[in-house]
């Protein structure tokens, strides 16, 4: 247990998908906690085995209710209060007209509740991370797998965790700087 | 519905499936990240693509001149009068919105069904769909008169306690035609994320390392990232897929709703979305034929992509037709002699020649698509496909000039001919959109690396995980 280290943890690269999955698995069996996944393309089974969760559809959701009754309110406020307007004998509430801007205003405001949440629960923009002090790294947006444990995990030690990396066949340890 | 198109096509001898690949064997992680990320970062630029940016750069200086000329005099320079005060500007409107349509089917639509042959069309299709939809844009905002004050559409307090009309369709198609650009910019720019990663990772230049740097905002391809990132996507796709379908449904209130012959008709929506998706794929065929040839990607886009965009124009393009039909067959069965003038009109009057031409593009000649020879001929695809963008845009001016053009009254009667500003002004919007499409191939991987190297062989998890 290392609070302060400058360390930030150890990063195993891995050749192809099968292994990182495997080394994900056995690292968790092993009681590892804090460690994340790297690779080119999403894998299903590196989440599952990582036990990553999700609350974006949550904020989906809550961003399509507000669009949806911001854009309904904003019609009806307009129409029939602020700006009351008689057109061809309509009612001031006209409901059926408001509904193509209500569709739209909630598809909107959706769509960028899930784009910007997704952006927000990823912490990005990021413009410094330690694992981009590993050189090789440039690799895992290409054809290399990498699978980091990080100091902050109560189980991490230097050498210890070094030597269960070894025993998952990786290319090679490095050790991040933080 | 064994699919067993191919042969010429040397990328089909895949022993034993029948269909011919989504991508060609013999690619890895590192070859399709290099095939695809090359074209961006490695190859000089090359003289063919500087000959056709500025050609596609002077044509697009064209519309910039009408355009200019046009604030400077008025809209009196085009040949919009009473009755037809709908001409090029609404025809251009619908047919670009139209275009539009096909990047986002594409990438949503498919992508719920699982179509795994989207993958290598995705990106440019919405690339496309971006581009139409900036020129289309463009369209409604001159054809008020005064774009200067464009933003009046907006509901925002001002001074003069005016605010827009909610019960008009015009009102709703600024909130689709806004909020489809947004969403379809989002879905692209979130594609991008990690091959925009891939580039800053690749990048031999100080300056691309830096701006794809920014652009990729820290992406690390982590399994938290591709987790929260697939969720967006997938939930983005769902969202896209209603709103797609209500853009051309919004555009086509703009006519229905009003009480003119010809265009106050229920059949309108669905034909709208159907002629869409049409004139969408067909654009899409018209860059992806020569783009696959001149950078070599036929390994990426297959025949397989060609002929699958050629069946769904071929469907397309029959709902098409039975629209055709439906309006003929209401104009006749609502015995009102106002409606059933309109058909005859169009067949026999003025525009006799616009309506025939319009047939023989977009429902005659695709026919061919029927036979496989021809689904598998790439020059055959992209002569039909251009044949048919032609077609919509006949369709669109029919829709528009025709319906307008014989009022009630025939003292009220009158022809529409365009000027040379309203021709300036739509061939340069092509050259908008071409300049902006030579500089995406240019600057931006066209093909979606990081879900290319998903649906390759290797990346495929076993079932039971591996001891170690």
């Amino acid at each position: 247990m290392r609070a302060k280290s400058p360390v930030y943890g150890l990063m195993a690269e891995f050749d192809d998908p099968n292994a990182l999955v495997s080394a994900a698995q056995r690292a968790r069996r092993e009681g590892y906690r804090c460690m994340d996944a790297y690779s080119p393309y999403p894998i299903e089974e590196l989440a599952e085995a990582l036990e990553v969760r999700t609350r974006l559809p949550l904020i989906v959701l809550i961003g399509g209710l507000v669009g949806c009754l911001g854009g309904y309110a904003l019609q009806y406020w307009v129409s029939a209060i602020e700006n009351p307007w008689n057109v061809g004998g309509k009612p001031l509430h006209s409901w059926p007209a408001f509904i193509p801007v209500t569709f739209e205003c909630t598809i909107l405001v959706a769509a960028l509740s899930a784009v910007f949440g997704m952006l927000a629960l990823n912490g990005l923009p990021m413009p410094y991370h330690p694992v981009f002090n590993v050189s090789r790294f440039a690799l895992a947006s290409r054809n290399r797998f990498f699978l980091c444990i990080e100091a902050k995990d109560a189980q991490f030690d230097l050498q210890k965790t070094r030597a269960f990396l070894q025993t998952l066949q990786p290319r090679e340890v490095s050790t991040v700087a933080d | 519905m064994a699919d067993h198109d191919s042969v010429e096509d040397p990328l089909h001898a895949i022993a034993g499936t029948g269909r011919p690949p989504v991508i060609a064997p013999g690619h890895t992680f590192g070859t399709v990240t290099d095939k695809i990320s090359s074209i961006v970062l490695t190859r000089r630029t090359s003289p063919g693509w500087w000959l056709g940016f500025l050609l596609a750069f002077a044509l697009m200086n064209v519309m910039m001149i009408s355009i200019a000329y046009l604030v400077v005099k008025g809209t009196g320079i085009w040949g919009v009068d009473i009755p037809v005060g709908w001409g090029f500007a609404i025809v251009n409107f619908v047919w670009w919105i139209g275009i539009g349509h096909a990047g986002t089917l594409i990438s949503a639509i498919l992508l719920l069904l699982k179509q795994a042959w989207r993958t290598s069309i995705n990106r440019f299709a919405e690339a496309m769909t971006l581009f139409a939809v900036a020129c289309a844009g463009i369209f409604p905002v001159i054809h008020t008169g005064r774009p200067w004050l464009a933003y009046w559409l907006f509901p925002y307090p001002n001074t003069m306690g005016v605010w827009p009309q909610f019960r008009s369709p015009l009102i709703w198609d600024v909130f689709a035609v806004s909020t489809y650009a947004t969403v379809s910019l989002l879905f692209w720019f979130v594609g991008l994320i990690p091959d925009l990663a891939t580039l800053r990772d690749r990048s031999q230049s100080r300056v691309g390392r830096v701006i794809y740097g920014m652009l990729a905002m820290g992406w690390r391809g982590s399994a938290r990232h591709w987790h929260q990132y697939e969720t967006a996507y997938l939930l983005l796709a769902g969202l896209a897929t209603p709103l797609v379908v209500s853009v051309h449904t919004v555009v086509s209130f703009d006519f229905a709703i009003a009480i003119v012959p010809g265009w106050h008709t229920t059949i309108f929506p669905p034909y709208f979305v159907a002629g869409a998706i049409y004139s969408g794929f067909a654009m899409v065929l018209t860059l992806a034929i020569p783009i696959r040839a001149i950078y070599g990607l036929e390994d990426f886009i297959t025949l397989r992509h060609l002929q699958n965009m050629a069946k769904v124009m071929l469907v397309t393009g029959l709902i098409v037709a039975y629209g055709y039909m439906t309006e003929m067959f209401i104009a006749w069965y609502s015995a009102d002699k106002f409606e059933m003038f309109v058909p005859w009109n169009r067949m026999t009057g003025p525009y006799g020649a616009v309506y025939w031409s319009l047939i023989v593009c977009n429902i005659v000649i695709p026919q061919a698509l029927w036979f496989r020879r021809v689904r598998t001929n790439a020059p055959g695809l992209f002569v039909i496909a251009i044949i048919v963008n032609i077609g919509m845009w006949l369709e669109r001016f029919v829709i528009v000039v025709t319906s307008l053009h014989r009022d009630f009254l025939p003292s009220a009667w009158g022809n529409y001919m365009p000027t040379i500003w309203d021709w300036g002004t739509f061939i340069g919007s092509i050259g908008l959109f071409l300049t902006l499409l030579f500089l995406f191939v240019r600057f931006l991987p066209m093909i979606s690396i990081a879900e290319m190297r998903a649906i390759l062989p290797e990346a495929q998890i076993d079932e039971e995980p591996r001891p170690i």
